[in-house]
């Protein structure tokens, strides 16, 4: 099978964000950046599809060059090879921008199976893998766990609310996107990241890939939520916080 | 492009609020535009999705119906939409943010060459649309910019649903073409994996546990917090996902939702999907190290600091006041 993830850099989830003077993004210079998560769960179940039946996977990033960092971890854990799209704006693209970059580098590889992560821990969008499969024009399912091949295709296991599951037969080549939690994820070995530097990463430039329309959706501002609750913070040393929070529970709350 | 078309999902238990709260964001958009609202849905005229409208009542209802739409599938409701909407040029769509809806309006949206505002929790002048960037940390204020129809969905909780307002809604019936072969997934019946144990949702107090701490080696920590409080031990969905504690010990949207009286959030940051399982609480607690952390925001109490020296020196606290 050859299986394509599409892995989105995101910043580090501990990094602290601050507004920049604009108020239209976030402050980039000291952050740290890390692989969103889902999607390295999407490369774990690339990864095992490929050790049960054979074939190749194969990574596609879009974003400035930072993000080649994140994909050699991807080649270090496994990955056979790997696409860069060099784009320095993703911003101020919309989820169709960024999708249509992503099929445009995708198509040409004519994979069996396209992976993607359910959402960025950024963005939020939860929609370039749905995209994704529109503009290549295949099937697709969303916030899945499991992925099992069949003889007519997939059978996958796809998340619902509330602790319900389900379980979807579709023909290949497919697009899905990947839940977290659904494999226990394998760390880089030694051995993976000295390979991962003599793995093909072919770097490709957004333009090249050719100018989409205007985005249809812009984001004009960025600001800190408003607090709706008025939360009383217990200072001091943490014995004193927790003895002022107990006698709080128990004389105001009432709930002890 | 007249008009703002509010979408129901074919009924699911517990649905019926978010499709109240996402008319109630239709009625506010309806309010800024000035555009009247109408409602769509799959399924029967007589079904109970179109008796659950609260407030005033759209002008207009449309009830798409197929045999291929009995189960859900995204090629089937992206087919069937599609027809719908090219028919009636709404100007705005709102879906309630519903896994339904994170399934297939992307790619709804893609096929008017749209993208969705998802996840949308509050519409201002403009209109914009504000949503959550960075798992709840930044607001965005998002702005549409084309001719096409605006696709948007709206947050669980974001809106208040208005009371029933008893009106009622002229019902036309909408039959979009759709042939068997369009349809290329074969989605089966929903299942649960086992059957649930613990009743998260009757307990009186809740300790939950998240990624603040950090290895499965301090889950003791919480263990003894709960065991002082004679609470039950639960948490977000990373700990569930690494196994630290099962499934069914998960709060938030794809877990159990719970109301306790006392709810300690340890570690937790406050992500929407942990918020819409635990916000109904009566008193909640958050210790975090990060004072901006968003659970703070529907915290009574918060404690800012390490939690491997807080979590201690409360269960100490909570032992020295019985
Ligand atoms: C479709 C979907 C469904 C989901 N369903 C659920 C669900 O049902 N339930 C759920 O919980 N999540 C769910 N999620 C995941 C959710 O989006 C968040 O990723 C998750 O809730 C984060 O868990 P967390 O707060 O434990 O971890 P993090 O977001 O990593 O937060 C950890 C927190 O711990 C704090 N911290 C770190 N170290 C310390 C310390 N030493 N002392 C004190 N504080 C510290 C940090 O400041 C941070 O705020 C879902 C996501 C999606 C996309
Ligand atoms: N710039 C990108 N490069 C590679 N993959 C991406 C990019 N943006 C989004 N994706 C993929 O699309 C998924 C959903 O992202 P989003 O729609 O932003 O929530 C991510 O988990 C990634 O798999």
């Amino acid at each position: 099978m050859k299986i394509v993830v599409a892995i989105k850099q995101v910043p580090d989830r501990d990094a602290p964000i601050r507004i920049a003077s604009a108020g239209k993004w976030i402050e980039e210079a000291d952050l740290q950046w890390a692989m969103n998560e889902p999607d390295a769960y999407a490369l774990e179940e690339a990864l095992q599809l490929k050790e049960k039946h054979g074939g190749e996977v194969v990574v596609v990033s879009a974003g400035p060059e930072r993000v080649a960092t994140t994909i050699r971890e991807a080649l270090a854990k496994g990955a056979d090879r790997a696409i860069h799209i060099v784009a320095d704006d993703l911003g101020s693209r919309d989820a169709l921008g960024v999708a249509r970059l992503l099929a445009a580098a995708i198509q040409p590889e004519n994979p069996d199976l396209v992976l993607t992560g359910l959402q960025s821990e950024d963005m939020g969008l939860g929609q370039t893998g749905v995209i994704l499969a529109e503009l290549l024009r295949l099937p697709h399912s969303t916030l899945i766990l499991h992925v099992e091949k069949t003889d007519a295709g997939l059978r996958v296991k796809r998340e619902l609310e509330e602790g319900w599951f389900q379980s979807i037969e579709m023909p290949l080549p497919a697009v899905l996107t990947m839940q977290s939690g659904g494999n226990k994820l394998r760390y880089a070995t030694l051995m993976g990241i000295k390979r991962a530097k003599t793995k093909e990463l072919r770097a490709v430039n957004a333009a090249e890939l050719g100018a989409g329309p205007a985005p249809v959706v812009v984001l004009e501002q960025i600001t800190l939520p408003k607090k709706q609750k008025s939360t009383q913070i217990l200072s001091g040393s943490p014995k004193e916080a927790a003895t002022a929070l107990v006698e709080k529970l128990k004389t105001e709350a009432r709930v002890l | 492009m007249s008009s703002i078309l509010v979408v129901q999902e074919a009924r699911r238990d517990g649905s019926a609020r978010i499709f109240q709260e996402t008319l109630a964001a239709g009625r506010k958009l309806a309010a800024l535009t000035g555009l009247p609202l109408e409602a769509a849905a799959v399924g029967d005229p007589n079904a109970n999705i179109f008796r659950e409208i609260t407030g005033a009542p759209p002008s207009a209802g449309h009830a798409i119906r197929h045999p291929l739409l009995a189960a859900y599938t995204a090629d089937g409701y992206v087919l069937a939409f599609e027809q719908l909407i090219r028919q009636l040029e709404p100007r705005y769509v709102l879906f309630p943010h519903t896994y339904q809806a994170r399934d297939f309006v992307p790619r709804l949206a893609a096929r008017f060459g749209q993208v969705l505002i998802g996840d949308v929790t509050a519409i201002e002048t403009g209109p914009t649309f504000e949503r959550q960037l960075f798992q709840g940390r930044i607001n965005a204020a998002y702005r549409h910019t084309s001719d096409g129809p605006c696709f948007v969905s709206i947050q669980n909780g974001a809106f208040r649903a208005d009371e029933p307002s008893g009106g009622t809604m002229p019902i036309s019936e909408f039959l979009p073409a759709i042939e068997p072969a369009q349809i290329r997934i074969q989605p089966s019946d929903p299942f649960r994996e086992s059957a649930q144990t613990v009743d998260l949702g009757s307990a009186q107090r809740i300790v939950c546990v998240g990624r603040g701490i950090k290895t499965a080696d301090n889950m003791p920590l919480v263990e003894a917090l709960a065991g002082a409080l004679d609470a039950e031990l639960a948490a977000s969905r990373p700990i569930c996902d690494n196994g630290w504690l099962p499934m069914e010990r998960q709060v938030g949207s794809s877990g159990q939702t719970v109301a306790p009286k006392l709810y300690l959030a340890i570690g937790i940051s406050g992500a929407i999907q942990h918020l819409v399982g635990m916000k109904g609480s009566q008193c909640i607690v958050a210790v975090n190290k990060d004072a901006d952390a968003p659970i703070f925001e529907v915290a009574n109490y918060g404690i800012v600091g390490d939690l491997f020296e807080v979590v201690p020196a409360l269960t100490e606290a909570v032992k020295a006041a019985k």
